[in-house]
């Protein structure tokens, strides 16, 4: 039926085609920011995974309601609730993740990719697409931020998910898991993954 | 005194975009032209300082003490957003053209995280106070617009350079910034 | 689709104001549920590291805190000791020092009753990850194991000690050592109790 290949297509284009961190450059920030091990990677992955899904259902539900004039405040406070529940929930059952993230766990507000969704889609289509576009981008985010993870992690402390394949002592490329090494990791990165879909295009 | 150390700290060692990964998608999309990231500078310059001066305030005074500081992340994005249309409502009367050569990246510095990122920064500084917060907005700002600068001159040369495909748009800024990055890594001794 | 609703100034601030009210109310809701777990898991954060900087007690630690104030630090510093039965085992001091390179440095040292030390646990810190943070290495912390902080010059070589410095990181490092000895003189100058505990005077300084 044409309206379940939609949501194929729907799901499948926030994971390549319209990849937030690849090929929209939206949530730049927590991308460099927390990807110095594959574990937190994932983890803001999923907790933006969750903020992303939870606001576009509220929009998507009471898209009617809200004037136009201002739907943007209106999306920004249903999106800081959602942030400031993870906020809540994480320091009291996850602390470990909690620290680690940080700083960035306030700035998923600000991340354009949810605020994005929420205007150029969520306000525009019904619930179920809207779950459909929120999975996507949110899975293709954390597959991106995870993947940067891993790669930062592998070169930089020679572990994976904190577990080490080299010894204690071995010299690493300590570079990837400072500063610059997030910016030159990101851009080899893309770079494959222009290559990979130049192929597959 | 201990300013000259925020300020030095925050422009140079501390950078907020090019250490701290705040204030990037405002770095990547205004950085063409140096004369936009000269604008887009200023209206940081301006937002940042009265937000960190408005949260600051409304934290110590408001949220603490009626226990709602976890309301923080909601009141600053709140306030950080009427600012930024107060802003644009001021600059269209005042200076027309300014305006219309920022036209969209106005309205993005509400979501630009370093906004929000400094404010909140602020509030952990040891032995805070409205001046040093204040001060430390105003440090991290002229930091963004080094950075933002410094990397505008780049692109603009860049542009007149043959690459290889995969690597045109995206992954040459980023590596790029990584080599800015790099180089202000080795400020980490100053302070 | 846009919404149909019109953008007059009563639909506005209608709108606006119920959302408001309802997050406002969701989080009060949820801050409720969770201020209990955060409190639990701060709490078995700081036994679990009691149990890791001490050697056998049964009492309560956490109980038979002693806070005491000192110029030397911004909050009160916390004495634990620690006891089997009558005897005393032990006693952990939270040191801190402002000076890390990102600020804080705040770390728990375990003293035997011979004024050595069992073993250090970092509490806080938010120095640079990969350097700075691998003062939590046991490979960092093992040198100071077992050492008597009277002959063991806690400052880093380049100062005149005997601390490895920490590659890349020898401020985070400093910090780290200006901790411990804050913990050391603080646990000189209490002159606490070798049996069970009874009240201390605060510091004279």
């Amino acid at each position: 039926m044409a309206d379940k290949l939609n949501q194929k297509e729907n799901f499948l284009k926030g994971i390549i085609k319209d990849n937030p961190v690849f090929v929209m450059l939206l949530g730049m920030c927590p991308t460099l920011g927390v990807t110095s091990t594959a574990f937190n990677g994932l983890g803001m992955g999923i907790a933006t995974l969750f903020v992303l899904l939870m606001s576009n259902i509220v929009v998507s539900i009471i898209k009617k309601q809200i004037p136009s004039k201002v739907r943007i405040p209106a999306f920004i406070i249903i999106i800081a609730s959602f942030v400031t529940i993870v906020e809540m929930v994480l320091e009291a059952y996850i602390p470990f993740l909690f620290e680690q993230l940080g700083i960035f766990i306030p700035l998923i507000v600000v991340n354009c990719l949810i605020l994005g969704r929420a205007e150029a889609f969520a306000s525009k289509n019904n619930i179920v697409s809207s779950i459909v576009d929120a999975l996507g981008m949110g899975i293709g985010f954390t597959i991106a931020l995870t993947l940067l993870g891993a790669g930062r992690e592998i070169l930089g402390s020679g572990s994976l998910f904190d577990f080490r394949f080299v010894s204690e002592d071995a010299n690493t490329f300590i570079l990837f898991i400072l500063p610059p090494g997030a910016f030159i990791a990101l851009a080899y990165l893309t770079y494959l993954f222009n290559r990979f879909t130049a192929k597959t295009n | 005194m201990e300013f000259i150390l925020i300020l030095i700290a925050a422009v140079f060692v501390n950078n907020i975009v090019l250490s701290q990964f705040l204030g990037i998608c405002p770095f990547f999309g205004v950085s063409n032209k140096v004369s936009t990231s000269v604008g887009m500078s200023g209206a940081v310059l301006f937002v940042m300082t009265l937000a960190t001066l408005a949260t600051y305030l409304l934290y110590e005074f408001v949220l603490v003490p009626s226990g709602l500081d976890y309301l923080r992340t909601i009141t600053f994005i709140l306030v950080i957003a009427s600012l930024v249309q107060m802003v644009e409502i001021v600059l269209k009367k005042v200076s027309p053209p300014l305006y219309q050569a920022l036209g969209v990246f106005l309205p993005l510095i509400t979501t630009n995280c370093a906004v929000l990122g400094v404010a909140i920064l602020a509030l952990g500084m040891e032995n805070g106070s409205l001046l040093k917060a204040v001060f430390f907005a105003v440090a991290n700002s002229v930091g963004f617009a080094l950075a933002l600068i410094v990397f505008a001159s780049i692109r603009e040369r860049l542009e007149l350079v043959d690459l290889p495909k995969g690597m045109q748009g995206v992954p040459i800024n980023l590596l790029v910034a990584g080599l800015l990055s790099l180089a202000f890594l080795g400020f980490t001794g100053l302070v | 689709m846009m919404s149909p609703k019109k953008s007059s100034f009563f639909n506005m601030t209608l709108t606006l104001f119920v959302i408001t009210l309802v997050a406002g109310i969701s989080l009060g809701f949820i801050n409720d549920l969770t201020i209990g777990p955060k409190a639990k898991a701060k709490l078995e954060r700081k036994v679990n590291a009691l149990k890791e900087v001490l050697s056998d007690f049964d009492n309560n630690p956490v109980e038979d805190v002693v806070m005491i104030k000192s110029e030397k630090a911004k909050d009160s510093i916390e004495i634990y000791p620690a006891f089997l039965g009558e005897n005393r085992t032990g006693t952990a001091i939270v040191g801190s020092s402002e000076n890390g390179y990102s600020g804080l440095v705040k770390i728990m040292v375990g003293f035997n009753p011979d004024k050595t030390i069992q073993n250090i646990v970092v509490l806080e810190q938010k120095e640079t990850p990969g350097l700075g943070t691998k003062m939590k290495d046991d490979k960092f912390i093992r040198q100071f194991r077992g050492k008597d902080p009277s002959s063991f010059d806690m400052q880093v070589k380049k100062d005149g000690g005997e601390v490895d410095a920490l590659t890349g990181a020898t401020i985070t490092t400093r910090a780290f050592c200006e901790a411990a000895q804050l913990a050391y003189d603080v646990l000189l100058e209490e002159n606490l109790p070798e049996a069970t505990p009874t009240q201390v005077e605060p510091g004279n300084e």
